[in-house]
């Protein structure tokens, strides 16, 4: 198998707006095959319209495809930082790829930009001064679920998520903000396309809702089972167990539903309008959370190199990310000592607008919501 | 745990089992008749799953769209097997495997070529939606016992055809000695076609069957294609007797660990650690069967001995 997944990634790595002149080399690991090639998509999209609207031939984006395998991620982003010698990694969509490669590549000195996976490991103890989480830590769309659903005045959820590291970071975000009883609590195989058996024991557990923390295919296979068991109790859950992907594959069976949320595409700010125009515009289909994750990193690091060059200053590079000078489009926003975000998380709940079905913002679930690591870590 | 619960689960398994042993059919026969690894079994599903859900967006109707998905996977079989495996048979298992992993690469971004990366909408049709109540009290999705009951029929038609039709005949003699039954005056390329377009239409109905209550999406055979080797090791490589039992054995271990092996742990470890190692363990425990039989049974459960 050695040297099939060799072929495979001789031809995956392809460079996009190549440019002899370009000061600054960005690797971007994504995945762009299989069950999760939607997020990945969405990612790179985001990241590649902010790129393209600054019109800047100083940038040079590397693209790979990790096809959400940790040792093809590992591969990528070797041959990224010793042959294509890249400044800045960016674009892991799931947690198990990012601590595989994130460690060793600030440890190496590399600057690591998250558009999405940031589990708890790396917030904490973990945390590096030269990674940066754009998107959220792990655990806050969860939190937001779990305030809501505490809310709500839910007494016995059944909560589910993948056994990987984001799948713990997710119940125990959901559990920290919740904090009552659970009718029962369930880890699946990232992957699993059939929810049968769980959605048997949900059935037997007399739980008054459900909490699911399914993203890519496995969310679009659980709703269109879910939704044809004749267990009829409310669902929630983070965003991406109801992205844009998600809701047009599954149609009538989310509608209602409620998702903690750190931007929708109704969210009312000046560059958040700008994004999804820009977006539908250049793409021809509504942005999803994902993509607005990659364009906010994009502007991110193209408000860094505007400082200063990661290669020569780097220490100056770090704090002209840490000021995140940016238009975020999810309005206000700046990091924590743990690189990662402050910022409000809001209650989404998924509607149909014409023959679209996508998400608006009903609530805010947390204000400035930090991180619930941020005391561990030292730097 | 009641015993409705584990009604639930059994019929789950035999769900997911007898899905396995469509996908395991073919890919047993392409083995046992033509010697050959199929890596491209699961881009097979997918076309079968594609076809569905495209003609089911044209024409509303679920029934056309497992027709199409038949004679699609079918059709891509047929083709594959005239333009690509014809000439590796006469090649080691390593060439094969080269070949057809390209296959894969070249499905998969064909079908991402024409229908985009994003899943596609393919629903259960109306009439069998919904729950029915089984005797005791259960609860139980229409769709899944079809699935349960077409795939058994399935398997009852492919055992009379491999039993008592001229093809089948041919089929089995083709396993067990292709030169001679060349010899006899059998056309074997044309046999072979027709094997692996029926292989083919089977892994072709498995994915649109499925894709109806899953997600119909690029790349999503592969995953079915590494359970299916699974089913067709333990069951016996050529044998659709032993495909059968070994797709019921692989779905109902794999279902019911999933439930009791996490329940197991919770008697001596805390429900969250419990749950975490339950569910690894549970992944596994396929795999762990595979491997007991194979100690057991070095050939698989109906494989001809070595």
């Amino acid at each position: 198998m050695k040297v099939l997944k060799t072929l495979a990634l001789t031809t995956a790595l392809t460079a996009v707006a190549g440019m002899a002149a370009a000061d600054v080399k960005v690797g971007m690991i994504t995945t762009l095959s299989g069950g999760g090639a939607s997020l990945g998509i969405d990612t790179r999209d985001g990241f590649m319209l902010a790129m393209g609207m600054a019109d800047r031939d100083d940038v040079e984006v590397v693209i790979g495809d990790d096809q959400r395998k940790p040792d093809v991620a590992v591969q990528l982003a070797d041959e990224m930082i010793q042959s294509e010698q890249v400044d800045v990694l960016t674009g892991i969509v799931w947690s198990n790829l990012a601590m595989a490669v994130v460690p060793s590549a600030t440890a190496q000195g590399k600057f690591y930009l998250s558009t999405n996976a940031a589990p708890a490991q790396l917030a904490g103890r973990g945390c590096n001064p030269n990674y940066f989480a754009v998107s959220y830590q792990n655990d806050n769309l969860h939190e937001a679920a779990g305030a809501y659903a505490k809310s709500e005045g839910y007494t016995n959820p059944f909560i589910m998520a993948p056994n990987y590291p984001a799948g713990h970071d997710s119940l125990a975000g959901f559990k920290r903000f919740y904090g009552g009883d659970l009718a029962g609590e369930v880890y699946t195989t990232l992957g699993q396309t059939d929810y049968a058996a769980e959605i048997a024991q949900i059935r037997d557990s007399g739980a008054d809702s459900i909490f699911f923390f399914l993203p890519g295919g496995m969310g679009i296979s659980f709703l269109k089972q879910y939704s044809n068991s004749g267990v009829e109790l409310p669902v929630m859950g983070p965003a991406f167990s109801f992205d844009q992907a998600i809701l047009q594959a599954v149609g009538e069976a989310a509608l209602g539903v409620k998702n903690g949320a750190n931007w929708s595409k109704d969210l009312d700010v000046p560059a958040n309008a700008d994004f999804v125009a820009a977006f539908e515009e250049a793409y021809d289909r509504l942005p999803s959370i994902y993509a607005a994750y990659g364009y906010d990193t994009a502007n991110l690091l193209l408000s860094a190199v505007d400082a200063a060059d990661p290669a020569e200053d780097p220490d100056a590079f770090r704090a002209a990310l840490k000021a995140a000078d940016f238009d975020s489009v999810r309005g206000d926003f700046s990091f924590d000592t743990n690189n990662h975000p402050v910022q409000d998380i809001y209650v989404r709940e998924v509607v149909q607008e014409g023959d679209i079905f996508t998400n608006k913002i009903v609530a805010t679930a947390i204000e400035d919501r930090s991180s619930a690591y941020v005391d561990e870590c030292k730097m | 745990m009641s015993p409705i619960l584990i009604a639930e689960q059994v019929l789950n398994g035999l769900q997911f089992g007898v899905m396995l042993f469509l996908m395991a059919a073919g890919l047993t026969l392409i083995f046992g008749v033509m010697g050959l690894i199929n890596l491209a079994h699961g881009s097979l599903y997918m076309v079968g799953a594609f076809a569905a859900a495209a003609v089911a967006g044209l024409t509303g109707s679920f029934l056309l769209a497992l027709i199409a998905a038949l004679a699609a996977a079918a059709i891509a079989g047929a083709l594959v097997e005239i333009v690509v495996i014809r000439r590796l048979y006469a090649r080691d298992h390593l060439d094969q495997v080269l070949a057809t992993f390209a296959l894969i690469l070249i499905f998969s971004e064909g079908t991402r070529w024409i229908f985009g990366s994003f899943p596609l909408f393919l629903d259960i049709p109306g009439w069998l939606s919904g729950p029915v109540t089984l005797p005791g009290g259960i609860a139980y999705p229409l769709y899944r016992l079809v699935l349960i009951g077409a795939g058994l029929a399935v398997a009852a038609g492919l055992g009379l055809l491999i039993s008592r039709t001229r093809i089948g005949i041919q089929i089995r003699a083709g396993e067990n000695d292709r030169e001679m039954i060349a010899a006899l005056g059998v056309d074997i390329s044309k046999l072979y076609t027709i094997v692996f377009a029926l292989g083919a239409a089977l892994a072709g109905l498995a994915g649109a069957l499925v894709g109806a209550i899953q997600s119909v999406q690029v790349a999503m055979g592969e995953p079915v294609l590494i359970l299916a080797f699974v089913v067709i090791v333990i069951g016996g490589i050529g044998s659709i007797r032993g495909a059968l039992v070994g797709a019921l054995l692989v779905g109902l271990t794999d279902t019911l660990g999933g439930i009791f092996l996490p329940e197991l742990f919770k008697l001596f470890l805390d429900p969250a650690t419990a749950t975490a190692v339950g569910a690894s363990l549970a992944s596994m425990a396929i795999y762990i069967l595979m491997g007991a039989v194979l100690i057991w049974r070095p050939t698989g459960l109906f494989g001809a001995p070595a």
